[in-house]
């Protein structure tokens, strides 16, 4: 693909200018007429019986319309919430979920019943007087002890609390460790984070019971999924479901899976016969959006002393919470990806899922990817540190480097040069600088740490056979729909769903430079299911643009394909004998005989049409890619560990990234630097926490979850290099979570890098001043 | 049950009655139907909510509507004349200063508090002008870029000829 006017162009972002001047249209900014409000009344304890609820105070208040529990969802829902098989097909054990608890609660913020009142201050008192009563049960929020004999039950009716046990095996781990010369263990905890977008989930519904018409407005990233969803619990045709998700202030995986907002307002509605919203407080987010990461990792790798990998034997105890999170399994991808950009002779790893009285985990921007390059960083780097060897080096001499490359289970990297953002990562770090004034500080008992991270990415889901099996029958391939309007106006319409990511400028560019039609003629639409290809499948594993983005393309492809025999026709010439540059048909060897695209799109809707051609100019289509998509890269930090404080200060961050062919390198630069923001965030900030004894979440607030500001964060240094994929036309592979994916790794190998002289070899998430203050005591005594 | 608010929002003075625990963001949503300014975390730590008051950058979710009676309020609606941008708003598309955009109002609208006070802001003076403000997007770092050069083009708007 060549660098033109429009792709590899910095074109300023068509969604801007409604969203820089207060005219972005969110959730909470639509209403409707006779809208009502509806709160929801939560579990205070993580696990507890229901013994009765009395709603009569609440009924009572004036303004209030209904208070509503599960015996009124049952008559207009039914079924369990989806849960699908991703990467844990063999699950032992799932217990049903109803949007609404009606006998037993399981995790603090359980919804118990409903309020819809007139106004949101009203319904919110309203929840307030509702009086449930509960006998607690017994909790348990560590999967460590969950997964224990004689563990609480999270379901007191469950046969223990192990959701999945499966191992992965690939090649003969015993002979590997067999032949070590060298061998390393660690535990790597992944601690629970909050997705924390900007915008708080939020649900309207209006029911019309004339036509049985069901439009939902959600904040969603893939709304064709929810009306899939919606419609079967309500027992309404998929087809009379209208789901809206309009701007959407960041998702980071949290708007992917349905929650049980997602069926009780639109019930609620139908219940009342009036439009019924809701609006997540950030409370309520915190507790009752999805969490990401949440687990426990044990593992040793075997290597020879020469610096070869050999063996790397895992265990992931992934925290599932009180539910298996719709798409919680896909997070066992951290085990396929664990051996990273490297030669393994075998990889085992078993992956345990665990069921806690917490809210569901689920994928969170990178999912399982960044648990996965997080571990293998820490090992190779272990390794590195156990043989006294550079870790640069000890990653160069293991680096695969043959491609397409096949990893230890069987997946396919499609292309790759490791060694190439590793060595323009080093120059552009200055990693040699670095380590020199690393000595000179250490010698004045300073404490500074390089660190690095070299990774690999499986993105853009996904090929049918395997992204079939892993929802459960629905391929996760991409539809788009391209029209040409008689004016020679393009409507452009596409199954992913931009939450930031820039799609409307995007793909409009690839739109326009396919077709040759000026940008300003293409309007990109996307999330309104009413709207376009008749699914979409959303936008999440940074799958967008090699996926949505290729049936763009190839739906272009079929309205040039029927541009071309139309033109042909207009110009008297052999479709053949037509050269298509700039936007126009040109009879090859007479440029004066010369049809516009545009002038092409408006005789197809006129009479005079080659016999057997249909009128219009347009195309369906869909996209199946052949595999998946590889991005990779190579990012450097540095770090001083303050000794008397523990405080981490990042010295320089640099990240060099390869996704392939870029059609606008200002929004990929945007999606690296914010995805490494919220990596180094995990790395030394965020956590979500629960009172180990009475399972009540601590950080309920932003007061109490570090979101870090500005003032906490670097700028990076950034560079890319081009390495494009053989498996789709376009030659690019995926952005969205690279930057989170890395730089986890890159900061905690610095941190651990920092404080090697003290005798620590490892540390966790967050390296938080005290977590560090401890460390550096107890490695003191 | 209301109590008279008199209040001019974005120029424009209006009287209206509100219940005395409106949040001022309510007000300004539902009341006035300017939907820019948006609530971020209820609890003061996002700033997504920011407006100004008086010319004072404050929270509108952790104020009540009628603390700010007889106060000018600028929204980000408001900023700019009718169908043109202020130099920040050029400035955040122009440097790709947003991804969702949610949180953007309110960054634009205390960097526009800070650019009052402070024609030259250096990075530190910027991280201090807008550490009020969590944006989940763009590591920050365009949200920098974009502040450092809406204060370039102010100071030189500043001083270009009239009608130059």
């Amino acid at each position: 693909m060549a660098v033109t006017q429009l792709i590899g162009a910095r074109v300023q972002r068509r969604e801007d200018p409604r969203l820089i001047t207060g005219h972005g249209r969110f959730i909470e900014d639509h209403t409707l007429p006779g809208l009502t409000h509806l709160a929801v009344v939560r579990s205070p304890h993580p696990h507890a019986r229901i013994l009765g609820i009395d709603s009569a105070a609440a009924r009572a208040l004036p303004g209030v319309l209904a208070v509503f529990t599960a015996a009124d969802f049952h008559k207009v829902l039914s079924g369990s919430m989806p849960v699908t098989p991703s990467f844990a097909p063999e699950k032992k054990y799932v217990p049903e979920r109803f949007p609404i608890a009606e006998r037993e609660v399981c995790f603090q913020g359980e919804p118990v019943a409903v309020v819809v009142a007139q106004d949101r201050y009203l319904a919110a008192d309203a929840a307030d007087l509702v009086q449930v009563t509960y006998e607690p049960l017994p909790a348990v929020v560590d999967p460590e002890v969950a997964m224990s004999p004689g563990s609480p039950l999270v379901h007191s009716d469950g046969p223990d609390n192990i959701g999945w046990d499966m191992t992965y095996a690939g090649g003969d781990i015993e002979a590997a460790f067999g032949r070590a010369e060298v061998v390393v263990k660690e535990r790597i905890l992944q601690q629970r984070l909050a997705p924390t977008a900007m915008e708080p989930r939020g649900v309207m519904a209006s029911y019309s019971p004339y036509d049985e018409q069901l439009t939902l407005w959600l904040s969603s990233q893939n709304p064709h999924f929810i009306r899939l969803f919606v419609s079967g619990a309500m027992g309404i045709p998929e087809s009379r479901v209208r789901v809206v998700s309009p701007d959407v202030g960041g998702g980071f995986g949290s708007k992917i899976s349905p929650y049980p907002e997602d069926y009780l307002v639109p019930a609620a509605s139908k219940l009342l016969q009036r439009p019924v919203r809701w609006i997540e407080t950030r409370t309520e987010s915190v507790m009752t959006t999805i969490h990401g990461r949440g687990q426990v990792f044990t593992a040793e790798a075997a290597a020879l002393r020469d610096g070869t990998l050999l063996g790397l034997r895992l265990t992931q105890v992934l925290d599932l919470g009180a539910y298996h999170g719709t798409f919680g399994a896909f997070q066992a991808c951290a085990c396929l990806m664990s051996g990273g950009v490297y030669r393994w002779e075998a990889i085992s790893a078993r992956t345990v899922g665990v069921l806690t009285n917490k809210v569901p985990t689920d994928p969170y921007r990178g999912a399982g990817r960044p648990e996965g390059t997080h571990l293998c960083e820490r090992m190779v780097d272990r390794v590195a540190d156990e043989l006294g060897m550079d870790p640069a080096e000890l990653r160069r001499k293991n680096f695969a480097r043959e491609f397409p490359f096949q990893n230890n289970f069987g997946l396919t990297y499609d292309s790759g040069n490791y060694d190439g953002t590793l060595d323009r990562a080093l120059e552009l770090s200055d990693y040699q600088g670095w380590r020199r004034r690393q000595a000179s500080a250490r010698e004045e008992g300073r404490l500074i740490g390089v660190g690095l991270s070299t990774w690999v990415e499986i993105c853009g889901l996904g090929p049918s056979a395997p992204t079939a099996a892993a929802t459960g029958g629905i391929a996760l391939v991409e539809a788009a729909q391209i029209r040409f309007l008689p004016s020679g106006s393009v409507a452009a319409y596409v199954g992913t769903h931009a939450h930031g990511q820039g799609h409307d400028t995007t793909f409009s560019q690839l739109v326009a430079e396919t077709l040759g039609v000026p940008l300003e003629a293409v309007d990109l639409r996307h999330g309104d299911t009413a709207e376009g290809p008749s699914f979409g499948y959303g936008t999440y594993g940074s799958r967008s643009l090699a996926v949505g983005g290729m049936a763009l393309y190839t739906a272009s492809q079929e309205i040039l394909a029927k541009a071309r025999k139309l033109a042909a026709h207009l110009l008297e010439a052999a479709p053949d004998d037509l050269e298509f540059t700039e936007g126009a048909f040109t009879v090859r060897g007479n440029p004066q005989a010369k049809k516009t695209i545009q002038e092409v799109a408006l005789a197809s809707y006129g009479g005079s049409l080659p016999q057997g051609m249909e009128q219009g100019l347009e195309a369906v289509s869909h996209f199946d890619p052949p595999n998946f998509v590889w991005p990779f890269g190579a990012h450097v930090c540095v770090v001083e560990v303050d000794r008397e404080t523990g405080a981490v200060e990042i010295l320089s961050y640099t990240g060099v990234d390869d996704c392939g062919n870029v059609i606008n390198p200002m929004i990929v630069e945007g999606q690296v630097q914010g995805g490494i923001a919220q990596s180094i965030a995990q790395a030394l900030f965020e956590e979500v926490v629960y009172d180990g004894e009475s399972g009540q979440l601590l950080t309920g607030t932003m007061l109490d979850y570090l979101v870090p500001t500005m003032n906490e964060l670097p700028t990076p240094k950034l560079d890319r290099t081009v390495t494009p994929s053989p498996t789709n036309a376009l030659g690019v592979k995926g952005i969205g979570e690279a930057g989170t994916i890395a730089a986890s790794a890159a900061v905690i190998n610095a941190v651990c890098d920092a404080l090697r002289p003290l005798g620590i070899h490892h540390v966790d998430m967050p390296a938080s001043p005290d977590r560090l203050w401890r460390l550096m005591q107890e490695a003191g005594r | 049950m209301g109590q008279t608010l008199r209040v001019t929002v974005n120029g424009e003075a209006r009287t209206d009655e509100v219940e005395p625990r409106l949040l001022l963001v309510h007000y300004l949503r539902e009341t006035c139907g300017l939907t820019g300014t948006h609530v971020g975390c209820d609890t003061s730590q996002c700033g997504a909510c920011t407006v100004l008051l008086d010319g004072a950058a404050v929270k509108s979710c952790n104020m009540l509507a009628l603390q700010a009676d007889g106060a000018e309020i600028t929204t980000i609606e408001g900023l700019a004349p009718e169908g043109g941008l202020h130099p920040l708003q050029t400035a955040f598309w122009e440097n790709h200063g947003l991804q969702c955009g949610y949180c953007t109002p309110g960054f634009i609208m205390a960097a526009a508090a800070l650019l009052a006070e402070n024609h030259d802001p250096s990075d530190e003076e910027i991280g201090r002008g807008l550490e009020g403000n969590l944006c989940r997007c763009t590591g920050y770092v365009n949200i920098r870029k974009a502040v450092r050069a809406a204060a370039q083009a102010m100071r030189e708007g500043a001083t270009a000829p009239i009608g130059g």
